[in-house]
Order: C-alpha cells, then structure tokens, then sequence
C-alpha cells in the first residue's frame, strides 16, 4: 500500500513530489504518457509571471506571487535556465489606457513590486523593435522566463532521488474509496493508497466529478506557438504582452531562456484533451495578431510550430486543497492554468506539507537536496569545457551541432534518476534536436546512444514512448506491400 | 593536451568534397602548413551516404557511386600527405581567424589560422521551417536524414511514404525507399516546376510509376504516436492552398526534399557578409569573403546540384587561398556582379580584375528564378553589351554558367557587371 499517489507528472505533480521527497513514505507519481512533462508543462510560453493581472484576492494571485517569488532560487537549486528580464504590456488603442491603469492598480493589491506605467517614448527606448505605433505600456521589471519542461525534469529528478516512484504509462481511470484506503484503478492494474492527489491538468475534471459533491467543468484549451531561430542581436529583450482579453492574456512575443523568440498563444476551447494539432487558421492567427506588436515578423524566422493544452476552469480560481465533499485522503491541484507554471513551486511547497501533515508523515533524515544540473557544454567557458573533457572525454564529441550538445550530456541525460527514455526525452532534457535543422543530423546519432543505454534494438527507440517507432526495420527485410 | 595555440597556414573547416578539393589544391599550390578539420568520424561528407551512381560525369567523365567519387580525393589527400581530422568539430571561428574545436581524441583545441576556407556543406530544411499545420509524430523525416538510415545504418524508416519537395535527395530516395520495399504514394512538390536534376524526374520517379504532383503541397498531418497520413491539396498561382482540393494519403512516412541552406552559422561568427539569395558568403573570384584570408567554397557557398562543380570551383578556392598566402598580389580593380532580370544568385559576386594582363577567364554560376525555353543569357557592364548567348532551357533546377573571359573581364574596368535573362538576343 501506498501512502500517496500523485495523479500527473506535470509541473504541478512533480512539484508536489519533490516536497514530499522530504518525508517517509511509499510514494509514487502516476501518469499516463511515457515521460514526465508531456502535458501543458512541456508545451507553454515558459513565463514566470509577477502576478500583477490575477484577480486580486483568488488563489491565482497568491500562490503566482508567491511562486514567482521562490521560482529564482529553485532554478539555482536545481541548475534550470531561469532569467528576469521583466515584461512590458503593450497599449496601441486610447481605450488600452483604462485597462493598463486598472492591471497597474491590481499590481498593487497583489503586492507586485516596481510596476508603473509608461508612455511611447520610453517603451521604445527599452524596445526599440515594438511597433512605432504603441501607445503606452505597463512596465513589469520582476515578470521572469523558465524553461518549463527543463524545470519539471529537474523536480523529478530531485523527487526520485528522495524515494519517490515514477509509474509512467499508467493512465489512471477511475478513483474508488474503499475500507479507509483509495484503490485507484489504472490502464496497469489497481493500486491501493492511503491519499491521491489530483494534479490530472487536463484531465483532473473526469476523476475530480468522480468523488466530489462540488462538480467542476474544466475545458481544453489550446494554444498554438511559433518558435523562431535564434538571432543576435535579440530583436527583445522583455516579453511583450498586448492588452489581455477575456480568453487571456492574449498573444506574446518573447524571448526563452534558450534566446529562441516565442510567438503565441492562439486560446481555443476544444473537446479532445489530446489534440495538440496545429491548424493553418490558428497559426495564421498568430501571425496577424504578433504584427501588432512585431510588423517585420517572418516566416523564414520560424523553426518549429507546436501547440499545448492548458486546463481552464471555468470557475476561473485555482482549487487546492482536500476535495470537497470526498473522504479523507483526497486532494487535489486542478484548473491550474496559467499562471501555474509561476504558481507550481508555491502549490508543491503547501500541498505537499498539507498532504504530508494530514497523514502524520514523519521527515525524512536522510532528505538529499538537488544536486544542480551540470551547466552545459554550449554555455561553458574554454576552461570549464577543457575540465569537463579531462573528466569524460565524451564531452569532445558534439553531437548535435546546431545547439552544441555532446556525446557526455546525451548520456547523462539517459542516466539521470528520471532518465531519458526516447529522442523527445533526450531534446527535452539536453536540447538536442531543439535547434534550426531539428534534428536532421542528430537524430540517427541520438538513436544509437539510445540504444546503447537502455540496451534495447534500434527498432524499439521512439520518438515520444510506444507507437511512436523511428523505424520499421532493417533493409532487406520482406515488405508486407 | 595542449592548452597553447596552434599555429598553422591554413585551416579548411570540412572534409567533404569541397574541403579535400580545397586542401589538394592548396598542398598542390606548395601550402604545406595545412589542416583540415572534420567533425563526421569519416572523410567525403554526405557523399557517403549517396551510393546511387551519377558522379563524376563531368570531372572524371565516369560514373561513379558517392563513396567511389569521394574516395578518389581521400586517397589523394592521403597521398599528398595532407592531415585531415575527424570527429572533430569546430564551435567558434573569430574574424581574425582563430579557430576553436574539439574532438574526443584530443579535447578543445585553438588553431590560430593565416587562411581559413570555410567547406561546412549545407543542411536540409525541416518541417519545422515551412510551418505546415497538424500532429507532429514520428515518421517525419528530411530526406538526408531517410538515406543516412537506409544507407548507412540499414534501416528503413517507414513502408508507405509521401514525399513533399522534389529536390534531388528527395528523388533518389523515392527509388531507393522503392527498392527497399516501401510503396512511394506521391512526390509533391509546391512549385509548377521540379527543383530536381531533370535526370532523377526520369530515373527515379517516372520509371518507377510514382506520380510527380506539382503545383500541390502537403495542408494537413495526421497520427499521434506515428504518422498514419497527410492530406495534400492544390496550389494556386499564389501558392496558397486551393480550399476543396485536399486529398487524403495513408501512409506512414513523409519525406522532406525541400530545400537546402548553406550551414553559415561559424561562418556569421566572424561576421562573414552573407548573401539574402544565396545564403552563402559573398564572395570575389578568388572565393574569398569580405573578411581578409577566409575563403568559401562547395554548399556552404551557394547549394550546387553536382558535386563536380563543387570539387572545381574548390579546387579553385584552394589555389586562391595559396596565392594569397603567399602574398605579393599584383594590383587589381574591384567590379560587383548584379543579378539582372530573371537571374538569381550569381556567384561569384565581386570580380577582382588585376589591371595589368588578364590570362584566366572567371565563369560565373547562377540560377534562373524560374524556367526558361530558348532564351538569351546576357552579360553587360554599363556601357556595352558584352555576351548574349541563347540557351535551349534554364530551369531552377540546374544551375546555370556564364563565362568572362580575359577580353570580356578587360572591359569590365571600372564598370560593374549585370547578368539578365531576355527573350531577345541582346547587342
């Protein structure tokens, strides 16, 4: 039996877990893709937002400032790319006036600081690419960039090491309480668990209406991106927002942590969870609504388009907490979307010494703190990459050349406490594959090392986990045709 | 270890054909201070993986397979005693040509260089770059990266496959994914023309029954774990997809043929001038940059379709690259190249005409932006008509030659020079 079972390996979950890392007990995170952070925690604009735009007074506004506030340390911790280069909030219409005034007003109910309004002239001063035609701005010099799915890994990673079980290909489909304990019933079988908690994001809904009295409605939305090539010099340096709408906070132009420029979100309500498709209307969208803020925006810019799928709660707040109206031992952190990434480090500290104290778990003595993750290979200087190599020569084979990642760093990344276990889970973790030829040249590379580490045939290397084969077979071989 | 620079005359980045052609020459031309950096772990770059035959019809007036073509300059530069590292790769060149790489043999090494030339080759546009909407499963591949695993690793991506983009790897792999087996749908290409050597249409697509459908493109991708189809629509004059036209493929492959970029990244790093249209360095007749000593040749300079040229105008770079080394250059006047109507991308763009006896000509290459049928391929400077020769077909496929020779160069002095297209025969 276990003590607690986490339902969702995204941000949320693996935040959580790595808390409790620092308690005794069986515990084990489940999710139903083939690794960690393959929801809309690998899929989003990667802002650490400073909290200025929550309602004031809801959960969102807590826990984002408060998140925000613990996300640079936690980043240093666990050597995740973190970066403050503020945010500006665009105005190009007289009526954007009143809303800026009334964001800048919510900045200082919520507590952010260094917030203030600013007019063309200056934003042109620290933006010199914006649109001629902006009118004013709302200046955030605290907004901040992560790299989402480098973060996720990295809790994992951390929580794994203090005890905390992976179960990954395990979709769980219902939730039953049965003689004092939740049986939670999976695509592999019952597992049987003093407490869950429901980080599902997408999916948290269906097993939140299963058990509550306080039925939910949470909406796949979807957001579809651009990713452009890295330039020099940056064209920004701020993540630029435009005035929010009622779906969000509107279209961005950003900046990652990785110096790529981030173009989207589209915001569209969908029935299936899955579909992260992208569509020719949506990625048009983007582009007609990112010349607002860019003009000279091109496609010959772009190196990838992908899409992500946020949980909105049509309550529109954050529910954390025990699951109302269910028995003991049921939790949950759900319609965490944005600003949830901001908000994770916050949620997995509370709930998870909430969970923990509920259960009377004890602290673990022998708690391991994270170890940072190795700066890499393509940001060392020429002294550390002559003693990364003297340690392991593998740092002299460059394996993917667009991003600089080498041989060393590849196999780290499968050796990690929550390894890599397909080529999306070595780009995710190391950046290879991230770059302008998409892993053209990389790929059969990363295969063989694949195949090497996990010491299975070259035909069982996936893209993303089962079903998602690179190759058929070897030539030669008789074609059914 | 060394932690101390490493002086050497010249430093060619690649050894693929354009970097041995280069390297020979220069050893040739008396360069005996030279090095050839390759990061692959095996000299002759992607002709390795291109075993078709078709080689060396115009450089060796045979034909040979991608290995046969690169082993005859391997063995050379082995006989010549050139030294060539693999498996090493370079991560930064500095504008006075300092050159940092690193292999596992040797670690981090810098090269302080008097002469670069710079023979990266190219790199296949991915799907990413053309933004085409859908899922993104595996069984997406670029062509380059289908023949490396069926030639090299012996492994085949996928049984039933569409192919998006009729460049030449995208035509060889269609025969080679037929002959491993594999049922090739369609070949799909955007333009009402083939980017593709008119030979691989025939030998590789009409000959094999697979229906070529220009002027369509892929709309839609389908699958969430592998690829289970792709919907391909009509295109019209705007290239934009005609609504109602969408056809539905199964299959479980889609190759990328559509297009390649000169890989310019170290290139940019010493802040070498590149050109919008070519994606290559702009470049003199003696191959070089606008930053003095680095020089640039093969794919990285402008995307050939026969690797004859590339070994000629490589050969010609590393002479040029000698001759520079080895200074005392008589004076010369600088005249800029234009590409005048319906040229694209002539190389090279400056020519440095010396001003006492001109004994070579200067031939320049240059695509045509679309296909032309009994045409006149026009040189003028600003006063005069200098040549205006009628060409059966100019197609973007094929890269075309004009040839200055010494008499025309002379009277370029002091002008510039404008390469055009016209319909009637210029005087």
């Amino acid at each position: 039996m276990f003590d607690i079972l986490i339902i969702g390996a995204g941000v949320t979950g693996c935040s959580i877990a790595k808390r409790l890392g620092q308690y005794k007990g069986k515990m084990a995170v489940l999710d139903l893709a083939d690794d960690v952070s393959q929801g809309a925690s690998k899929a989003n604009s990667g802002i650490v937002h400073a909290g200025y735009d929550a309602k004031p007074g809801t959960q969102k506004a807590r826990l984002n400032v408060k998140g925000a506030g613990m996300m640079k340390d936690l980043c240093e911790s666990l050597g995740v790319p973190y970066g403050q280069p503020g945010a500006l909030v665009l105005g190009f219409h007289e009526e954007d006036r009143q809303t800026l005034e009334a964001l800048y007003q919510s900045s200082l109910i919520n507590e952010v600081p260094g917030c203030r309004l600013i007019d063309r002239d200056e934003v042109l001063r620290l933006e010199p690419n914006v649109n001629k035609d902006v009118l004013c701005a709302l200046d955030v010099p605290t907004s901040g960039l992560v790299s989402p799915y480098e973060l996720t890994h990295a809790l994992a990673d951390s929580a794994k090491e203090n005890g905390v079980d992976f179960l990954l290909n395990h979709e769980v489909k219902a939730l039953e309480y049965q003689d004092g304990a939740w049986l939670v019933h999976t695509s592999k079988g019952v597992l049987k668990t003093r407490a869950v908690i429901n980080c599902a994001g997408t999916f948290a809904g269906v097993l939140h209406n299963q058990i509550s009295t306080r039925k939910v409605k949470i909406i796949p939305r979807r957001g579809q991106y651009y990713l452009l090539d890295r330039m020099q010099p940056l064209l920004f340096t701020r993540t630029l927002f435009q005035v929010p709408t009622k779906m969000g906070k509107g279209v961005l132009v950003s900046p990652t942590t990785h110096g790529n420029l981030l173009l989207g979100p589209t915001a569209e309500d969908i029935e299936d969870g899955f579909d992260t498709a992208t569509t020719a209307e949506g990625l048009d969208d983007i582009l007609d609504k990112v010349r607002l803020t860019y003009p000279e925006v091109s496609l010959r810019q772009v190196i990838t388009t992908f899409s992500g799928i946020r949980a909105h709660e049509t309550g529109g707040d954050f529910i954390i907490g025990a699951v109302e109206g269910a028995p003991e031992g049921a939790f949950e952190a759900i319609g965490i979307e944005s600003p949830g990434l901001s908000a994770a480090p916050a949620i997995g500290e509370e709930l998870g010494d909430w969970v923990a104290y509920s259960l009377g778990l004890e602290k673990n003595p022998n708690h391991i703190p994270p170890t940072p993750l190795p700066k890499p290979f393509s940001a060392m200087s020429e002294k550390e990459r002559r003693a990364a190599y003297e340690n392991d020569p593998d740092y002299g084979r460059i394996v993917c050349r667009c991003e600089q990642v080498t041989e060393a760093e590849i196999r780290q990344a499968i050796r990690r406490p929550q390894g890599a276990r397909t080529l999306d889970g070595v780009k995710r973790r190391t950046r290879a594959g991230m770059g302008r030829c998409q892993s053209g040249f990389c790929s059969t590379r990363v295969m063989q090392i694949l195949s090497e580490e996990l010491g299975l045939p070259l035909d069982m290397i996936t893209k993303s986990g089962q079903g998602s084969e690179l190759i058929v077979g070897q030539i030669g071989e008789k074609n059914d045709e | 270890m060394s932690e101390t620079m490493i002086h050497v005359d010249l430093l060619i980045i690649g050894a693929g054909p354009a970097g041995l052609a280069a390297a020979i020459a220069a050893k040739r031309a008396g360069i005996m201070d030279l090095v050839v950096l390759e990061r692959e772990d095996t000299q002759g770059g992607i002709l390795n993986q291109c075993i078709h035959n078709g080689f060396g019809l115009h450089r060796f007036k045979e034909e040979l397979t991608g290995p046969e073509y690169a082993l005859r300059d391997i063995k050379e530069a082995r006989d010549l005693n050139i030294p060539i590292y693999t498996g090493t790769t370079v991560l930064s060149l500095t504008r006075d040509r300092k050159v940092t790489a690193v292999s596992r043999e040797r670690g981090l090494e810098v090269y302080q260089a008097r002469a670069v030339i710079l023979a990266m080759g190219c790199r296949e546009r991915p799907r990413g770059a053309l933004a085409i909407p859908g899922t993104r499963p595996a069984g997406i591949f670029s062509a380059g990266t289908a023949q490396k695993l069926v030639n090299m690793e012996g492994l085949m991506p996928g049984k039933r496959v569409v192919i998006l983009g009729s460049g030449d790897i995208g035509l060889i792999m269609a025969r080679r994914m037929t002959l491993q087996g594999a049922k090739v749908l369609a070949c799909v290409e955007l333009m009402p023309y083939s980017s593709g050597l008119n030979r691989n249409i025939v030998q590789c697509l009409h000959d094999y029954d697979i229906p070529l459908l220009l002027s369509h493109t892929v709309v839609d991708i389908h699958g969430q774990g592998r690829l289970t189809g792709v919907t391909v629509a009509q295109v019209g004059e705007d290239r934009k997809p005609i609504p109602g036209t969408g056809k539905h493929f199964d299959c479980d492959t889609l190759l990328l043929s559509v297009g390649l970029i000169p890989e310019n990244e170290l290139s940019q790093q010493a802040r070498v001038r590149i050109s919008p249209v070519t994606q290559g360095a702009v470049v003199t007749d003696s191959f070089e940059t606008n930053v003095p000593g680095i020089f640039a040749c093969g794919n990285v300079l402008h995307v050939h379709d026969l690797v004859d040229y590339v070994s000629r105008e490589s050969m010609l770079a590393g002479a040029a690259a000698a001759r520079y080394l080895k200074g005392g250059r008589p004076p010369f006047t600088r005249v800029s190249v234009k590409d005048g109507q319906g040229v694209r991308g002539a190389v090279p763009q400056k020519l440095d005409i010396p001003n006492d006896a001109i004994t070579e000509p200067v031939d320049l290459m240059f695509r045509p932006d679309r296909v032309y049928q009994n045409h006149y391929v026009t040189l003028r400077s600003k006063e005069e008509v200098l040549s205006s020769q009628k060409r059966m077909i100019l197609t973007p496929g094929e890269m075309a030659e004009a040839r200055l020779t010494p008499d025309m160069l002379a009277r370029l002095r002091g002008s510039e020079l404008t390469i055009e297209i016209n319909q009637e025969k210029q005087s």
